[in-house]
């Protein structure tokens, strides 16, 4: 039994690569980990039987709980594939969406923003703009975020087939329906409780599988500065291991990014777009059982995401120094047969782990989209079903059980049309571009109106719905007018020489300024709502409760300057 | 709001994958030390599977201990 246990790789490969044998050990890994995120589902459908619980998970969730799912609801295939992905083609760049585009982001929803969220008991983000701006700012960005939020799972659906179909030859079209479904069964039998259960564990397990291989691959370099060296011989000439020093010039550096980009359009309108008004992630923080816990779980999040590059970035990165082959894009792979930039996780598994361990990073993998799709998916069954379905009842209130019946549903129905979007990304050349480009048409505006609205009492309804609509609508053009005009390149993203992802952040900012611009102006010119309306709401009309009780070392702001501290000198060691 | 009395942790969910995987890969670390694979990975001699599943195991029996489910009084995994 234990011979056939470990002995006979099974071999599922389409091609007689290493990178494709699995022994039973590892499949019977995988199989587990399909059978206890089912498990929980579950069990705790019993204790998702009201709305509260379904959508808000009961908001019981301690800081720690609500910080790690936080994280993980954004720790998709996005995170694991992708960056790792950009890591072998652009460096360590990459790490500037990890640190300068996050951690500030993230340390200001729980510091500042956080407050506003919690104490108007709100379900979601369009929910708050109901209360502030009214009916249609609500519509608008429900709207987009449903939208956003099936592309971005489609996406997820995409990556997870595309290792399936690489690692264990799988047929793609089976991976997107047993994996969407496995999601689909557990959210819908336990909301938003059984997401963010599976996404801490979820978490936790691709840490367990990720971590050996920046630690095996370091010893095999002989650490960070046999690294160096190595990538310096392999790639003489370029700079793939500093993270600011070859920002001066769109010209210098592989991303072909100014630092005016990574610092304004990553640093500020993109990342405090997407880590404070994106309610996949904005939602688990909801989930608190108190305010202070609400105010940390972001902060705790931040601690974790500093530290994402070492399982992400660095196997990039150590790709670089110790492949013998070299990898290419997702078009010339396909056309040649080389392996893709997407495949270098994969790659670096099968290169350190053996039966056992192969299992475990595969299910790593695994989690980590299916963390990601969970997460899009119990964010939208939220919206769908307060923010779109609830206003056309109108008049009608609904009974709770009703509304936990259309999350239910709404939580499929969301699948349904992922997989269905699933196949559309497929189309697309880069899986990272895509979303960046995503992220500006509809994030970078709705940061400008959340951010107006929160701190200024003058902001209109009028001004905050016609801010939202053009910021959003001048994205669109902006992408649309490069699309049919290259040379528009030069006045959007400063330069002819801007790459795909600096197009993203200079355009992100240009909608943002858009946003900010059109909603000061039209709320001039209208009245804006009495005080009374805006208490819970607005800076200066909400009554935080004060910590200044609590010892220093329980205070969320102590924590926020603790991690503000050691994010400046990782950018300063690493520059 | 449903009663969570008798609710069981994460933690004690989460103890109980990484020992069922850490002893798994420990068993597969030590099978490799006795018949090593035609092809072994690069950095086989170092047997990363043994340690870690052996460090894998041990977290997670930590965390069954400390996270087990418990009779008598309402256990709420948000208070833990």
């Amino acid at each position: 039994m234990v011979n056939s246990l470990f002995q006979h790789p099974v071999l599922l490969q389409a091609t007689p690569s290493r990178l494709l044998s699995l022994s039973p050990v590892d499949l019977i890994i995988i199989v587990i980990y399909f059978g206890l995120v089912l498990g929980i589902g579950f069990y705790l459908k019993r204790y998702a039987k009201t709305s509260e619980d379904f959508f808000m998970a009961g908001r019981e969730m301690t800081a720690w709980i609500a910080g790690l799912s936080f994280l993980a609801a954004n720790l998709g295939s996005l995170e694991l594939m992708g960056w790792a992905a950009a890591a072998y083609q652009y460096g360590i760049l990459a790490t500037h969406w990890y640190w300068i585009g996050a951690i500030p982001a993230m340390l200001f929803l729980g510091v500042v923003m956080m407050p506003f969220y919690y104490i108007c008991k709100t379900h979601s983000v369009p929910g708050y703009l109901h209360l502030r701006y009214g009916e249609s700012a609500r519509a608008l960005s429900a709207i987009s975020f449903g939208f956003m939020t099936v592309l971005m799972s489609g996406i997820n659906m995409y990556s997870m087939a595309l290792v399936l179909k690489v690692v264990l030859g799988w047929d793609i079209n089976f991976s997107i329906w047993v994996s969407s479904l496995t999601v689909a069964v557990y959210v819908a039998l336990g909301g938003l409780l059984s997401a963010i259960f599976n996404e801490v564990l979820q978490f936790i397990l691709i840490w367990a599988g990720a971590l050996l291989i920046p630690i095996l691959g370091l010893i095999e370099t002989g650490g960070w500065d046999g690294m160096v060296a190595r990538i310096q011989k392999n790639l003489p000439g370029g700079d793939y291991t500093h993270l600011w020093r070859t920002m001066g010039s769109f010209t210098d550096n592989p991303m072909g990014i100014h630092w005016t980009g990574i610092v304004f359009g990553l640093g500020w309108v993109i990342s405090f777009g997407y880590w404070t008004t994106d309610f996949l992630v904005v939602q688990r923080v909801l989930s608190a059982r108190d305010l202070r816990s609400a105010k940390l779980a972001p902060i705790i999040g931040s601690a974790f995401k500093m530290m994402v590059p070492f399982i992400v970035i660095l196997p990039g990165l150590l790709a670089l120094a110790v492949l013998p082959m070299k990898l290419v894009g997702e078009g010339e792979a396909v056309a040649t047969g080389a392996h893709s930039y997407n495949e270098v996780l994969p790659l670096m598994l099968a290169r350190y782990c053996g039966p056992g361990l192969l299992g475990l990073g595969i299910t790593a993998l695994i989690a980590g989209f299916m963390s990601g799709m969970a997460g899009n998916v119990s964010a939208f069954a939220t919206v769908w079903t307060y923010d779109i379905y609830r206003p056309l009842l109108k008049r009608r209130q609904p009974r709770d059980e009703h509304l936990v019946k259309v999350g239910r549903w709404c939580t499929i129905l969301g699948v349904l049309v992922s997989i269905g979007t699933a196949y559309l990304v497929m189309q697309f050349k880069s899986i990272m571009d895509y979303v960046q480009a995503l992220f500006s048409f509809f994030i970078a505006p709705l940061f400008g109106t959340v951010l107006l609205g929160m701190l200024f009492r003058r902001i209109t309804p009028a001004g905050g719905f016609w801010g939202l609509l053009a910021g959003t609508v001048s994205s669109i053009g902006m992408w649309a007018w490069v699309k049919v005009d290259k040379g528009a390149l030069a006045y959007i993203a400063l330069s002819s020489n801007a790459k795909d992802m600096a197009e993203n952040m200079y355009r992100g900012l240009w909608s943002w300024v858009v946003c900010v611009v059109v909603t000061v102006v039209v709320s001039l010119l209208t009245r804006p709502k009495p005080d009374k309306e805006l208490a819970g709401l607005v800076y200066g009309l909400t009554e935080v409760p004060s910590e200044g009780h609590l010892p220093l070392w329980k205070r969320p702001i102590f924590w926020a300057a603790v991690v503000a501290t050691v994010f400046f000198i990782l950018n300063i060691i690493f520059w | 709001m449903s009663d969570r009395t008798h609710f069981i942790s994460i933690w004690f969910f989460i103890g109980a994958m990484l020992l069922t995987y850490g002893v798994l890969i420990f068993g597969a670390g030590i099978y490799e030390l006795y018949s090593p694979p035609a092809q072994p990975v690069v950095l086989a001699k170092l047997h990363a599977g043994i340690w870690w599943g052996a460090l894998l195991s041990l977290l997670g029996a930590l965390y069954i201990h400390r996270f087990r489910p418990k009779h008598g009084p309402s256990i709420k995994p948000d208070r833990r």
